[in-house]
């Protein structure tokens, strides 16, 4: 499905409205990462076991939850991401791509 | 890069070189970046030398595939070690037994290959984790019921290979029994079909266990023997209702009529749930895992740092005092509401013979759960994946320092009461001994039907010193379990050796067995060498724990 999209895609790309429409389809796959890779982890509620260690590491100066949060960088989440943090261990490549997690930055990090 | 003992640099790169021919270049990963995502993120020697690494991966898309890989590790003598979801934390994770070993990465092969709605079973591939087949049952509309581990990321194959567990009904819970037929390719590059399977044209492959002849499935769990391709699961249908109760008992002694009733109505499938059973006074909900979300009761810190210890009498009155049992058990029960009503009242009516047990009103849910109530409920009590568990370790308000992870020390005890309390108090003698937490009450694994795991669990740091030392205090606790005739379940590859070394009877005759048949089908050792303590011959030498 994601590759069929991409192909009748890149046509588009050559114009401006095209990479917009990217951007948006980008975040959008990152949003299917996250919702398939983290949020069972990170989601919003009180038995997710990452958003309730971020709750306490920053004792509420900044919102636990990482898909609400507005000072993500793509590198802080993909350094995160191959390398672990505590419990969180790192992610192969067979599970989340390069690409993949190019997608997962890019939704984290929209505006 | 560490390469497998006595393969050649040349040997390596010319296998790798026929592994990308294999399954293209994208899908073989052995620059250091990559090779690093297959460390274990739980090991227990980080940073150390002896840590187990691979030297390589390579991630296949079909059986073909597979089996081309396979020959190519034979022509160069190249160990290899399969991991369906690698999400095996606690026991080995993602890395090999052994160091320099080429991971067989299956997660690409993530088919759900057969829903049979009729007869309750499903067939996937190895990479089909639990998250991805509960979504396809969900997306088919089917009303059948997956048994889930605590992390839902795992593969009911991979899970299945290593014999773990979950919560549901037994014949689902323990995850190896539960399976019905497999494929697997055998280390001469050949296909076998086991059970049913090996007939041409069967429709009953995931129907009937056995087949005709020798039963060989279990011969390819918690060990190296095969390659799994495809497995058949058995699976639940989804219960009308679920129903649970739990019952408490006032003195410490009580656990043993009350492990004995638990037993009776278990072994006679009139409660076919779950049963959590422990101390109210460290886990009020009897909720797996809760003592380490809450803090214990002052009372109760302050009753256990007397010196000596508090005797029964004194943990009977504090539990008394708080209106609690000394025991608990909470049952569960699955069936039609009328049934399992009836079930919990015969169950109550066999526990009031233990004189002050009290019991709680039922409580009852209709299925299916709405998304609220799932959102609730202990998540894998009615099969839904989820990655909760992962509270244990992490960071909390309750724990501000969190560890990098943990690995359990399991052993399997027989299911009386006073087993449990002699368990209690000979590893909570040896913990102290050994300068670790002790084990006031016992923490009771209740996966399996007929026996009971003591659990035990070791936090793992980053630290190599605090490492070294809880490795050397695992490997007590095996030797103090196994004078007692206490065996481990399972376990990481750092103690594989070791606690095979204690299933000694008649001079290791059950592993010298292994041994035969790992040099009968694999004779140059190079599926998984050294998992479960099973070494190809020409590693053998000086790795057999005495
Ligand atoms: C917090 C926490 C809670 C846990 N709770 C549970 C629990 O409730 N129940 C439970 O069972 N476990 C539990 N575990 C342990 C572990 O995470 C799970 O058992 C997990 O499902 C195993 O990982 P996996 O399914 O990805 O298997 P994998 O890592 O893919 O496989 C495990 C091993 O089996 C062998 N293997 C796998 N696939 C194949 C194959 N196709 N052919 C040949 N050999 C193969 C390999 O040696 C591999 O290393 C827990 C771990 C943690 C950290
Ligand atoms: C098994 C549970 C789990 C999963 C799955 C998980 N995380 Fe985490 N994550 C955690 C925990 C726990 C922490 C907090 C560690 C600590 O206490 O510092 C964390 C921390 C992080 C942090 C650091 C945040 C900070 O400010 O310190 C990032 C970024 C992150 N996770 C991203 C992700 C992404 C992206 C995914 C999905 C690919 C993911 N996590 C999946 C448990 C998880």
């Amino acid at each position: 499905m994601m590759r069929i999209l991409g192909f009748a895609m890149a046509g588009l790309l050559l114009t401006g409205a095209g990479s917009a429409w990217a951007a948006g389809e980008l975040e959008a796959q990152g949003r299917e990462v996250f919702a398939h890779w983290c949020e069972p982890c990170h989601g919003d509620g009180p038995t997710f076991p990452g958003t309730t260690a971020l709750r306490a590491k920053y004792e509420g100066k900044i919102e636990p939850v990482l898909s609400k949060r507005g000072d993500l960088t793509p590198d802080f989440i993909k350094i995160n991401v191959r390398k672990g943090v505590s419990v969180m261990p790192f992610f192969r490549k067979t599970e989340i791509s390069d690409q993949d997690l190019e997608a997962l930055a890019a939704y984290l990090t929209r505006q | 890069m560490k390469l497998p003992p006595g393969v050649s640099q040349q040997d390596f790169a010319a296998a790798v070189k026929d592994f990308r021919d294999v399954v293209g270049a994208e899908w073989v990963f052995d620059s250091e970046e990559d090779v690093n995502l297959y460390r274990d993120a739980y090991t227990p020697f980080w940073q150390e030398e002896e840590e187990l690494v691979a030297s390589a991966a390579v991630a296949p898309d079909t059986v073909e595939q597979v089996q081309e890989i396979v020959r190519i590790a034979n022509r160069r003598r190249l160990p290899i070690y399969p991991i369906s979801t690698g999400r095996n934390l606690g026991y080995g994770g993602s890395a090999p037994t052994l160091s320099g070993s080429v991971v067989l990465d299956l997660k690409r092969m993530n088919r759900v290959l057969e829903v049979d709605e009729r007869n309750a079973s499903i067939l996937v591939e190895p990479g089909v984790s639990y998250f991805e087949a509960y979504k396809h049952l969900q997306a088919a509309g089917s009303k059948l019921w997956l048994d889930v581990p605590d992390p839902g990321w795992g593969s009911l194959i991979g899970n299945a290979m290593d014999r773990g567990g979950g919560y549901t009904m037994p014949m689902y819970r323990n995850h190896f029994e539960a399976h019905c037929g497999m494929e697997v390719v055998l280390a001469n590059g050949e296909t076998m079909r086991t059970g049913m399977g090996a007939m041409p044209g069967c429709k009953s492959w995931q129907q009937y266990k056995t087949g005709f002849g020798p039963s060989v499935d279990g011969l390819f769990s918690q060990s190296n023997f095969g390659i799994c391709t495809k497995m058949g699961f058995w699976l639940m249908p989804q219960p009308e209702a679920y129903l649970s109760a739990t019952v408490s008992v006032p003195k410490y002694n009580d656990l043993i009529p009350l492990i004995d009733t638990l037993n009776f109505l278990e072994n006679s499938a009139i409660t076919n749930g779950m049963p959590f059973l422990g101390a109210p006074l460290t886990n009020p909900g009897l909720m797996p895992g809760d003592e380490v979300r809450r803090p214990p009761a002052a009372e109760l810190m302050e009753l256990l740092a007397t010196p000596g210890g508090p005797s029964d009498a004194q943990l009977e009155k504090l539990a008394r005092d708080k209106g609690m049992g000394m025991w608990a058990c909470r049952l569960q029960y699955y069936g039609p509401p009328e049934v399992i009503r009836a079930q919990w009242a015969y169950s109550r009516k066999k526990f009031e013979a233990i004189p002050g047990a009290t019991f709680s009103e039922p409580e009852l849910l209709e299925m299916p759960l709405t998304p609220e109530q799932i959102a609730k409920v202990h998540k894998v009590v009615f099969g839904v994946p989820n990655l909760d568990i992962f509270f244990i370790g992490a960071r909390s308000e309750t724990v501000p320092q969190p560890s990098d992870g943990h690995i359990w020390f399991s052993p399997i005890i027989p299911r009386t009461g006073e087993e449990v309390l002699r368990a209690q108090r000979v590893i909570n003698q040896a913990a102290v001994e050994l300068g670790l937490p002790g084990v006031p009450f016992p923490a009771v694994g209740t996966y399996w039907i007929r026996s009971f795991m003591f659990l035990y669990g070791f936090p793992i740091i980053k630290d190599v010193a605090t490492n070294k030392k809880n490795r050397e205090s695992f490997r007590k606790l095996i030797t103090i379990a196994a004078e007692n005739g206490w065996g481990e379940y399972r376990t990481a590859p750092a103690y594989q050796g070791d606690i095979m070394a204690t299933y000694s009877f008649n001079n290791h005759a059950l592993l010298r067995f292994h041994e035969t048949l790992k040099d009968a089908v694999d004779p140059n050792g190079i599926i998984s060498p050294g998992r479960y303590g099973i070494w190809p011959k020409h590693l053998r030498e000086g790795r057999r724990k005495p």
